[in-house]
């Protein structure tokens, strides 16, 4: 009896370690596989660890300082010193300060009252105050409680010496999304995760089916040009994505109370324009590869995954090092975010998105221009 | 009798069947069919699509459930005893056999040891295998490379490496060329000499002239069992296929 | 001017030499067979006439118009029936027919004379999913598809692999009826009793062309005798013929083994009494007329080990 059952046990052993194995001679031998499970975390890691960091460096500022006294200066110097803001500009009035986040020259202009120095000794209104741009809140959140941290620190140090009687605390002023609403940041970036996901990946996927399942052949031996049958592929998912668009700007302004401030034409041109670019997207991808299998791939982990990590999702864009800035420029995506929240939240006009608005349409052209080229008549 | 024992069957017996029928709800797939097989037969299932071949079969092999009717498959019951069947038949279907991103010896080793066959013996057998169908300088190919005919003569092979007393073969041999058909067919033979019961369901009709005996299903029911010589002359037809098409025209199962 | 013309074409496909110096011609209103097994270039060759791949070498023309230069003319006017069921699965029989009626720029209506003797088979099922057809009635309605713009020249590869017999038998009819019309048919297939349903043949294996003819001229060309021997223990029956001296090659064919000699055959008598003192009873020897498969056996032979 003993022994059967021993016997058994090492009966479903053996079987079972005939499986094991197998299945990593399945791994090993297909190199998409291997390449996810071995070289997408280390990208990961490298990504997380080195080039998208939450720590925001040399950050331009900008400072309204019409007190000009000894004490005000030496907050601004301190700002200065260390690295993690650039003076890059002195304004000689507060409304300037508007125009210089307009212009993405700054990410936060300080502002002191005027006789600070004074009014601070004499109890009367001091007062510094950060404004930063809220539409990023990641970003915002990070430089002004750095700032804060500073401008405390030496407050204190002042305290210590008697220089100053008490504490003035930075009032933060978020432009563009006063409450911090983070619904503000990630809606543009939901905007352009899902149309990214309908056109490019949905249309590739779809393409691809045919190919595989041999229908493409049949299409082909057809007097259809072998581009109408590309193109009807697109038409249905251009659709979804603007009911999808609809959707999205429905959800987000009557339930999140998203603002829509800015110009709502130039929104769904740009959108227009973004869509576009990702159905070429996929179309390429379709070009690329024979299965369905590759095209869900690539698109997720070369088009969705750069997106949210390098769009400014979810990461302060400020400080990645200059060549993961450079793919983030690459990716259609950062872009239309940008130009979305610009439209959205900062409630911008035409003039503000010009540089995104023919990023995009650039892409565009270059891309079906790729895929045109790359898209076979034949089989091979 | 207890849930591991046999029952012992006159005669060589190794496939018996008593008005087994499997019903999906109103609709009779296997209508009361019964039949014997003995031990070294080559034995044909035919039947067009639909017929209720591949119900049946799936039975005897111990993976669906009977809805009446009784079968014992190497002594075993189909119902109550189908996992003491599935380790002694073998199995090969035309849809699958052998994974194509592993080599040639690697399959082997794989399906040995999911067939209980003891570790020390793989090795040798193994080589001994490869020597009798000529493939050994293919050791270390990668299934994917071979010949669709070489896959087949393999897996066939395979299926019974573990010597079991039945093979069940499904649509075995589809698209292959003649000449690699008949070595198929050779390797069957030889099996079939050494005892082993040969189950097949095939399409070609001249496939089935190899067979000891065929069976003919239309609709759910066994029309026809016999030798396919006897069958030629009670249908008056010169080879197996007019014999199918005769049997085949009254069927009401077709699309 | 023959429908379909292909002169010396090479192809290599994936290392390997798929197809190697290959040539034919059909006329209209022949049905021309390319018999031979999966992996003999049958596909390439058919892939490189429809114009969806490119030889290595070689010209080939359709209804006249270059496969390479002119092939938009040639996708208008060929009917494509790849293997494997290319239709859309999850589309009802109807909608598929539409489908394919309307890239074709034509209606199911205006041809539907040429398909109706086949489609009248189908379509009590033309509310169901192509996907769950049975095999057979997936070939009628590909065949229908690839029929429904009256094209002059059909493209079938393999159509009839893994059909029950009784529906590939209706099958072959339908071409016949086809080929009435003047419609030129390539067809491919691996079963050898399909080849006697063509006018003209061409057997292949490696990328060659081992004989081209009609049916008749192959078979009387055979050149050699050929008996059929039966016993009652067949296994053995092959083993004890391979050895015996006067025996070239002994194949199995079903019920009997087919054997031819190399030299003169000798008596029957003298075969008999080998197998009988070798212990086989019921023994039946027979000359036989030679037929298609066992052409290609022997014309094949030479490449092959046993």
């Amino acid at each position: 009896m003993e022994n059967s059952n021993l016997l058994k046990a090492r009966e479903n052993w053996t079987f079972f370690m005939a499986f094991v194995r197998k299945e990593f001679h399945h791994i090993f031998r297909d190199k998409t596989s291997m390449f996810i499970l071995l070289v997408m975390p280390i990208l990961m890691l490298v990504l997380f660890g080195y080039a998208l960091n939450t720590e925001v460096k040399n950050s331009k500022i900008a400072v309204y300082d019409p007190s000009h006294d000894e004490v005000t200066r030496a907050m601004v110097e301190k700002l200065q010193i260390n690295n993690y803001f650039i003076l890059h500009k002195v304004l000689n009035s507060a409304s300037e300060a508007e125009k210089a986040f307009q212009s993405g020259e700054v990410s936060m202009v300080v502002v002191f009252s005027d006789h600070f120095y004074e009014n601070l000794l004499h109890g009367g209104y001091a007062q510094i105050q950060l404004l930063a741009d809220g539409s990023d809140p990641n970003t915002a959140n990070i430089i002004t409680s750095y700032a804060t941290n500073i401008l405390s620190g030496y407050q204190m140090e002042l305290m210590k010496t008697d220089k100053i009687p008490y504490l003035i605390t930075p009032e933060i002023k978020l432009l563009y999304n006063p409450s911090m609403v983070a619904a503000y940041n990630f809606v543009p970036g939901v905007m352009g995760m899902i149309l990214l996901l309908i056109c490019a990946m949905m249309t590739s996927v779809s393409i691809t089916r045919e190919k595989e399942r041999g229908t493409m052949e049949v299409l082909l031996v057809s007097p259809m040009k072998p581009l109408y049958v590309i193109l009807s592929k697109a038409v249905p998912y251009f659709f979804l994505s603007l009911v999808n668009l609809a959707t999205i700007l429905l959800i987000a302004y009557f339930i999140m109370h998203v603002p829509i401030a800015g110009s709502l034409f130039w929104l769904i041109m740009i959108s227009l324009v973004y869509i576009f670019v990702c159905l070429t997207l996929g179309l390429l991808i379709s070009t690329m590869v024979e299965t369905q299998m590759a095209a869900l791939i690539i698109s997720a982990m070369g088009l969705m995954m750069p997106v949210m990590l390098m769009s400014g999702m979810m990461f302060p864009t400020e400080n990645m090092p200059v060549y993961i800035r450079w793919i983030a420029d690459v990716i259609p995506a950062r872009w239309y975010i940008e130009a979305i929240r610009k439209l959205m939240i900062m409630g911008l006009g035409f003039s503000a998105i010009i540089q995104e608005l023919s990023v995009l349409v650039g892409m565009g052209i270059v891309l079906i221009i790729i895929s045109l080229r790359k898209f076979k008549i034949r089989l091979e | 009798m207890s849930k591991r024992d046999p029952i012992i069957m006159p005669d060589d017996i190794v496939i018996l069947a008593k008005d087994l029928t499997k019903m999906y709800g109103e609709f009779t797939a296997v209508d009361h069919i019964s039949f014997d097989i003995k031990k070294g037969e080559i034995f044909g299932f035919l039947g067009a699509n639909g017929a209720g071949k591949t119900t049946a079969m799936r039975m005897l092999c111990g993976l669906s459930k009977s809805t009446s009717g009784q079968a014992w498959v190497a002594g075993y019951d189909i119902n109550r005893q189908s996992e003491q069947i599935k380790k002694r038949i073998g199995y090969m279907s035309q849809k699958f056999a052998l994974y194509e991103d592993l080599q040639v010896w690697e399959n082997i080793r794989l399906y040995a040891g999911i067939y209980g066959v003891p570790e020390r013996e793989i090795g040798p057998k193994t080589d001994e295998l490869l020597h009798r169908l000529g493939f050994e300088s293919e050791k270390y190919s990668l299934v994917k490379s071979l010949p669709l005919g070489w896959k087949q003569k393999l897996s066939f092979s395979v299926a019974i490496f573990h010597e079991p007393s039945i093979v069940f073969l499904d649509e075995p041999t589809g698209g292959v060329d003649p000449a690699t058909r008949r070595q198929f067919w050779e390797l069957i033979y030889q099996a079939a000499d050494r005892g082993i019961t040969v189950f097949v369901t095939t399409h070609y009709m001249d496939e089935a002239e190899y067979c000891d005996r065929v069976s003919i299903m239309v609709d759910g029911r066994i029309e026809a069992l016999d030798s396919p010589g006897n069958l030629k002359k009670a249908y008056i037809a010169k080879n197996m296929d007019e014999v199918f098409h005769q049997l085949a025209r009254g069927a009401r199962r077709k699309a | 001017m023959p429908a379909i013309k292909a002169e010396h074409i090479f192809k290599k496909y994936k290392k390997v030499q798929a197809l190697n110096g290959v040539s034919l011609e059909v006329d209209e209103g022949e049905i021309f067979g390319i018999i031979g097994p999966d992996g003999a270039g049958k596909t390439t060759l058919f892939r490189i006439l429809t114009t969806l791949i490119l030889a290595d070498e070689g010209t080939a023309t359709v209804n006249g118009f270059d496969v390479v230069k002119e092939y938009r003319s040639i996708r208008e006017c060929v009917g494509y029936m790849p293997g494997r069921f290319s239709l859309y699965q999850d589309l009802t029989v109807e909608e598929n027919l539409n489908f394919f009626a309307t890239v074709f720029r034509t209606t199911v209506e205006e041809n539907y004379e040429l398909i109706k003797d086949i489609y009248v088979q189908i379509e009590p099922f033309k509310n169901r999913r192509a996907g769950a057809l049975s095999g057979g009635m997936k070939q009628k309605l590909a065949l229908c598809c690839a029929l429904i713009h009256k094209p002059t020249v059909l493209f079938l590869d393999e159509p009839t692999t893994g059909v029950d017999p009784v529906s590939r038998k209706e099958f072959w009819n339908m071409l016949k009826r086809l080929k009435k019309q003047g419609i030129a048919i390539l067809v491919s297939t691996p079963y050898m009793d399909e080849a006697s349903l063509c006018d003209r043949i061409a057997l292949i294996q490696n990328g060659q062309f081992l004989k081209t003819d009609t049916p008749q001229n192959i078979v009387s060309e055979f050149g050699t005798e050929l008996w059929s021997v039966r016993s009652n223990q067949m296994s053995k029956l092959l083993k004890d013929l391979r050895n015996h001296k006067a025996v070239d090659t002994c194949f199995a064919f079903g019920d009997t083994h087919h054997i031819t000699f190399k030299n003169e055959p000798p008596l029957e008598e003298e075969l008999n009494d080998y197998l009988h003192a070798l212990g086989h009873k019921y023994v039946y020897i027979r000359p036989i007329e030679a037929n298609v498969e066992d052409c290609f056996m022997r014309l094949s032979g030479k490449t092959l080990q046993s």
